[in-house]
């Protein structure tokens, strides 16, 4: 799958707990989570991630285990994720719900600039510049196209 | 020659694995989202419901009906599926896990980044997400990538001001929060050895902290020692020659009262270059410092005087609050003007009782100190419970030091 969106730019060691913030998760109502996404780093984020590739730092998603942060940034409309480095739990639970994770090491860009992600070909590119990303395996990759884990287990 | 984890997966490191799950747990945040996976997944039968538990700790007990609401959802879910359930005041599910329920050699996955814990019993214990769990749930099984490991070695004796929370501080504030991103922390020495349970439980409840998805120790007297109350036999794990992405060395006898000052777990300084900063609240507990011998320390400290700022205390599990009942030292911290909560999470991650409000400061002996976790707009520092208890009797954060 090839991917295209607007960059948006967040810094390094961002913890589940500015993703989403505790307060939020008292409820199943994912729109919740989506409306109050990054409200802790930045309240005038969430309106922007409509298709928006997030450009991280390293250790994105350290913390907790809820799934809600990376359920957030989904529901929220940003289609991927990019950082030199993902917290673990945080990159699995985002492979499990259907949000493309991306490890690449050397991608610099702007806020706003155009990100093109392939995951078969292993690439992204911004400003005509392609970088190389971690593969990721074939079951993750599966399991990404399928939607999700759930999709995923339920076509098997 | 391999890691403790590399034996236990049974696979060299960088490589992936599929593993039967010996224990799986999620508490009652992470296990509704999980049920509610479960049921999209079509509500299969579980392939190993015995292995199973559902722990309520997180808002333990319910702080609105529509939490109460969701619990009762999951409780129901729980007995249709045949999961074992710890209904609310049991306790914090990594405390326990670790109350006879994990043994050595196992692999563990717990709902919640904490479950790293158990790694002390020379089990393979990780967190998991919620839909992660759900499948679990219905497999028996998950895959796993091997981490590399990094070698932590501990040497000497602790002084008795110290703790191993300032060990584990130190160790945080050494590797950085992402430097063990995939990886595993062993920790082994004459250290190790001599340190008590509880103080492993600390140190690979943390091992998250840094990124790392397990903290484990070898199996040895000492574990032998403690499962054995709980009526297990459990063979030693003998430490291999490994090969280690990383070795550190810690000596002990080096160790210092440390704090995590905001918002950075690994932003750690000694007490001392922050004594006499003023506190409004100080909080013992979690599933890093409830424990028992924890609760005895901080009485020990507070006995016979009178805490000066807002002091909550919480057992990690009921089995901790009963047998500090028996002993005293319960009626010894309630004498002292602080608050007993009950057994559970506590204040730890901001959604009920013990809050903080906007401005406020304090001193907690839990692992984390994100903005905003324990409230809005408030700044709390992570120490060990001495630091805790002396900090509490002055109202203002104190080195230990003086009061041990």
């Amino acid at each position: 799958m090839t991917l295209s969106g607007h960059a948006v730019c967040i810094g390094a060691d961002i913890d589940t707990d500015l993703v989403i913030a505790g307060r939020y998760l008292r409820t199943k109502d994912t729109s919740v989570w989506a409306e109050h996404v990054f409200e802790d780093l930045d309240p005038t984020l969430a309106p922007r991630l409509k298709g928006a590739v997030i450009v991280a730092g390293n250790n994105m998603g350290c913390g907790s285990s809820r799934e809600q942060a990376p359920v957030a940034i989904r529901e929220a409309g940003a289609i991927a994720v990019i950082a030199p480095s993902f917290a673990r739990i945080f990159f699995r639970n985002a492979i499990n719900v259907g949000l493309p994770v991306i490890e690449c090491d050397s991608l610099v860009c702007g806020e706003g600039s155009t990100v093109t992600i392939s995951l078969e070909e292993g690439w992204v590119e911004a400003n005509g510049v392609r970088h190389p990303i971690r593969p990721l395996s074939g079951r993750m990759q599966e399991i990404l196209a399928a939607g999700g884990l759930v999709p995923y287990w339920r076509n098997r | 020659m391999s890691t403790l984890s590399e034996r236990i997966l049974g696979g060299p490191a960088g490589t992936y694995v599929d593993r039967a799950v010996d224990r799986a747990f999620a508490h009652d945040g992470t296990g509704v989202l999980a049920m509610e996976a479960y049921r999209q997944m079509g509500n299969p039968k579980p392939a190993r419901p015995e292995t199973v538990s559902i722990i309520y700790d997180h808002i333990a007990p319910a702080n609105t009906s529509q939490t109460a609401t969701l619990q009762n959802e999951l409780r129901e879910f729980a007995a249709e599926k045949g999961f074992a359930l710890t209904d609310v005041g049991g306790g914090i599910c990594h405390q326990l896990m670790s109350e006879g329920r994990v043994l050595p050699g196992e692999v563990v996955v717990g709902a919640d980044s904490h479950s790293c814990t158990t790694g002390a019993f020379g089990a393979f214990s990780t967190g998991v997400g919620a839909t992660d769990m759900a499948a679990i749930w219905a497999e028996g099984s998950t895959w796993f990538r091997v981490p590399e490991t990094i070698s932590v070695n501990l040497t000497g004796c602790l002084p008795a001001w110290c703790e191993p929370k300032d060990i584990v501080l130190t160790v945080t504030g050494t590797i950085g929060m992402d430097g063990g991103t995939y990886r595993a922390l062993e920790y082994t020495g004459d250290g190790a050895d001599a340190l008590s349970m509880a103080g492993r439980l600390t140190l690979s409840n943390m091992a998250v902290e840094c990124g790392a998805k397990a903290g484990l120790f070898y199996a040895d007297k000492t574990t032998q020692e403690y499962l054995a109350r709980y009526g297990h036999s459990v063979e030693r794990q003998e430490p291999e020659e490994g090969t280690y992405c990383r070795e550190l060395s810690v000596d002990l006898a080096d160790a210092e009262p440390v704090l995590s000052v905001p918002h950075r777990v690994d932003t750690v300084a000694p007490v001392t270059d922050y004594a006499g900063t003023p506190l409004d609240q100080v909080f013992v507990g979690t599933c890093t410092n409830g424990r028992y011998e924890d609760l005895e320390r901080f009485a020990r400290i507070v006995r016979g005087q009178q805490v000066a700022c807002r002091t909550i205390v919480v057992p990690a599990s009921r089995a901790i609050m009963q047998q500090a009942a028996e002993t005293g030292i319960l009626a010894e911290i309630i004498a002292a003007g602080c608050i007993v909560g009950p057994p559970g999470c506590g204040p730890c991650l901001g959604m009920h009782m013990g809050v903080l409000g906007e401005g406020e400061t304090a001193l907690s002996t839990a692992n984390r100190n994100f903005k905003n976790r324990m409230g809005i707009g408030a700044e709390y520092y992570l120490g060990s419970v001495a630091t805790a208890a002396a900090s509490a009797l002055k109202g203002e954060i104190t080195s230990p030091e003086g009061a041990i």
